[in-house]
């Protein structure tokens, strides 16, 4: 098949070895739940083994060198994350656990501040209603705890955000607004611009939530003008059990900690303590050493076949993925139709088929995709619907997958027929 | 293949042709949620005495959920609760078995039509389908009885 803009999807494969893994019965795996999590290339593998073989030690605590070695490798992978999002500066990445915890943080630190920054009663926040779980509750609880009012931006029946009555969502009373750069189920990229421009224009605060973005795109902080940026390393190649939070120096300087405890401190007395400063304000206790050196050797492999080529290649993948499934009779599309402004996650309903139906028949074949809400309820209730199906790509995804999932599709079709 | 001994025909059958779905007037509602996938189902439950009546539901899942719906309708309406209670508790012991309960005649005297998602218990993501609105019919029957109690306390 010949489509331009396709990466050499068998020499990359060759760096995956789990794709080679044969389930049911000698069938190939077609891994098609890139977007819960993506499969991890042999050079992460062997930065973490390395790492646990040869130099595995607490990191800022040691004199010896071991521990000069794990810390030097920790914040070296610190040193490429900046670069791979365009950071001003190194000290504006936090490490944590996952996207979730991220996004957990930034609502603790908002809750806590002082002016001009704290989110309390008579203020207000915005999401939409397309964000994952992650960068919903969050916020409810934040909304809870201070009284602050919690809004949202609907979605139009197309799949994207409706931002008709933005300057009625977002206001002056508006402390911060949060919201998905790539939906996770619906594919949508958002507009960034028009919702930075409305937020800087009151003042409030821009929380960008980019765990879809960053593994299928080039991310550039600076060029998002958000204040926070969120995402997960665990989708992007890297091991699971950390994440990041960029964010901007001023802000994580001004900021009050969340969590507290080693690492996070200049001096303890009995009576009062004083912070060190960002990141490591934000980062207590022992971090996730191995995974952030891992995270560290994803994006050195994303970056060295290029976010850029990695974004045209899902581009074709996902273009060619709406035109075949759009063949599949009693097939709805729920998200945009088209491959414009979309990202490689791909929603669909099967006629009366539920989607674990639909789920369990393609697994049978080797065909792994994800059912469910994927922990975007509120997209399922707005559609209408129980739960989709959805099928994810990367880097490593190929048209003969696509056309693996359709032919699979069809043999559900006539499985529950 | 594989999938045969989850869709087994009784259960297809069940799904494509539900019994006793619909609700209808109950002594006890309750609606119950499987939230990493999104079944849902609400069931009402109707008791005259210590018989059950009726075991209405309305819902929305996969085959297995709603044909065990269906399966729970045809097995325990009519039946006194003592009895009922029994039923549900080896249906539960089944599906928690991870494939490793071959039913017998003793079993498929209770259970009937149920045994035939014995090969659904290796699944556990789908052991939570099947078992929704056994759980649901627990939960509504623990509440009828006890508001039946504070109406008469
Ligand atoms: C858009 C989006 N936000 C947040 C998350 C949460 O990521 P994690 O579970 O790694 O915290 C996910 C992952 O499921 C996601 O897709």
């Amino acid at each position: 098949m010949n489509m331009p803009g396709l990466l050499d999807t068998e020499a990359i494969r060759k760096d995956f070895p789990i794709l080679d893994r044969l389930v049911h019965d000698g069938k190939k795996v077609v891994y098609l739940d890139n977007a819960a999590t993506s499969q991890k290339p042999r050079q992460v593998l062997d930065a973490l083994s390395d790492y646990y073989e040869r130099y595995n030690s607490n990191v800022h605590r040691g004199v010896h060198v071991l521990a000069e070695e794990a810390t030097a490798a920790y914040e070296s992978a610190r040193d490429k994350i900046a670069e791979f999002i365009n950071a001003p500066s190194r000290d504006e990445v936090i490490f944590t656990k996952n996207a979730s915890e991220s996004l957990n943080l930034v609502a603790n630190m908002l809750g806590f501040a002082d002016e001009p920054y704290r989110v309390e009663r008579g203020t207000e926040i915005v999401i939409t209603e397309m964000e994952h779980h992650s960068n919903i509750v969050p916020w409810q609880l934040l909304s809870q705890r201070t009284g602050a009012k919690l809004k949202w931006f609907g979605l139009t029946d197309e799949g994207r955000l409706d931002l008709s009555t933005i300057d009625e969502v977002i206001t002056e009373k508006t402390k911060v607004v949060s919201f998905v750069l790539v939906s996770n189920i619906l594919g949508t990229v958002n507009p960034v611009e028009a919702i930075v421009r409305r937020a800087q224009e009151v003042g409030a605060l821009v929380v960008v939530d980019a765990s879809q973005a960053a593994p299928h795109m080039p991310l550039d902080v600076q060029a998002l003008q958000a204040d926070f940026v969120a995402f997960t390393g665990h989708k992007m190649c890297g091991p699971t059990g950390i994440g990041v939070l960029w964010g901007r120096q001023e802000l994580l300087e001004d900021l009050p900690p969340f969590l507290g405890g080693g690492e996070m401190i200049e001096t303890v007395s009995m009576h009062s303590s004083t912070y060190a400063p960002a990141p490591h304000k934000f980062e207590a206790g022992t971090p996730p050493i191995a995974q952030a050196i891992g995270l560290g050797a994803a994006v050195d492999y994303l970056a060295s076949i290029g976010m850029e080529n990695i974004a045209a290649h899902e581009h074709v993948i996902t273009g060619y993925a709406l035109e075949r499934l759009a063949s599949v009779p009693d097939l709805r599309i729920v998200g945009p139709v088209t491959a414009e402004d979309r990202g490689a996650a791909i929603s669909f309903t099967l006629g009366d088929i539920h989607p674990h139906d639909v789920g369990q028949v393609l697994d049978e074949q080797g065909i792994a995709v994800r059912v469910g809400h994927h922990c975007a309820r509120p997209v399922c209730l707005r559609y209408g619907i129980p739960a989709t199906t959805r099928a994810s790509f990367y880097l490593y995804s190929t048209p003969s997958e696509v056309d693996a999932l359709v032919e699979g599709l069809e043999h559900v079709q006539n499985f529950f027929g | 293949m594989k999938l045969d001994s989850m869709y087994q025909e009784v259960i297809l059958d069940h799904y494509k042709h539900p019994h006793g779905r619909g609700l209808r007037d109950g002594d006890a509602e309750v609606h119950h949620t499987n939230p990493t996938c999104g079944d849902e189902i609400t069931l009402r439950v109707k008791l005259n005495g210590s018989t059950i009546t009726d075991v209405s539901y309305e819902g929305q899942g996969c085959s297995i959920s709603q044909a065990s719906a269906s399966v729970l309708n045809d097995l325990l309406v009519g039946k006194e609760l003592a009895e009922a209670q029994k039923v549900q508790e080896l249906f539960l012991e089944l599906m928690q078995s991870k494939g490793k309960i071959e039913p017998d005649d003793a079993m498929e005297e209770v259970l009937e039509d149920a045994v035939a998602f014995a090969g659904v218990s290796k699944y556990p993501a789908r052991v939570k389908c099947a078992l929704l609105s056994w759980m649901a019919w627990k939960d509504a029957t623990a509440q009828a009885l006890a508001d039946r109690e504070t109406e008469t306390a």
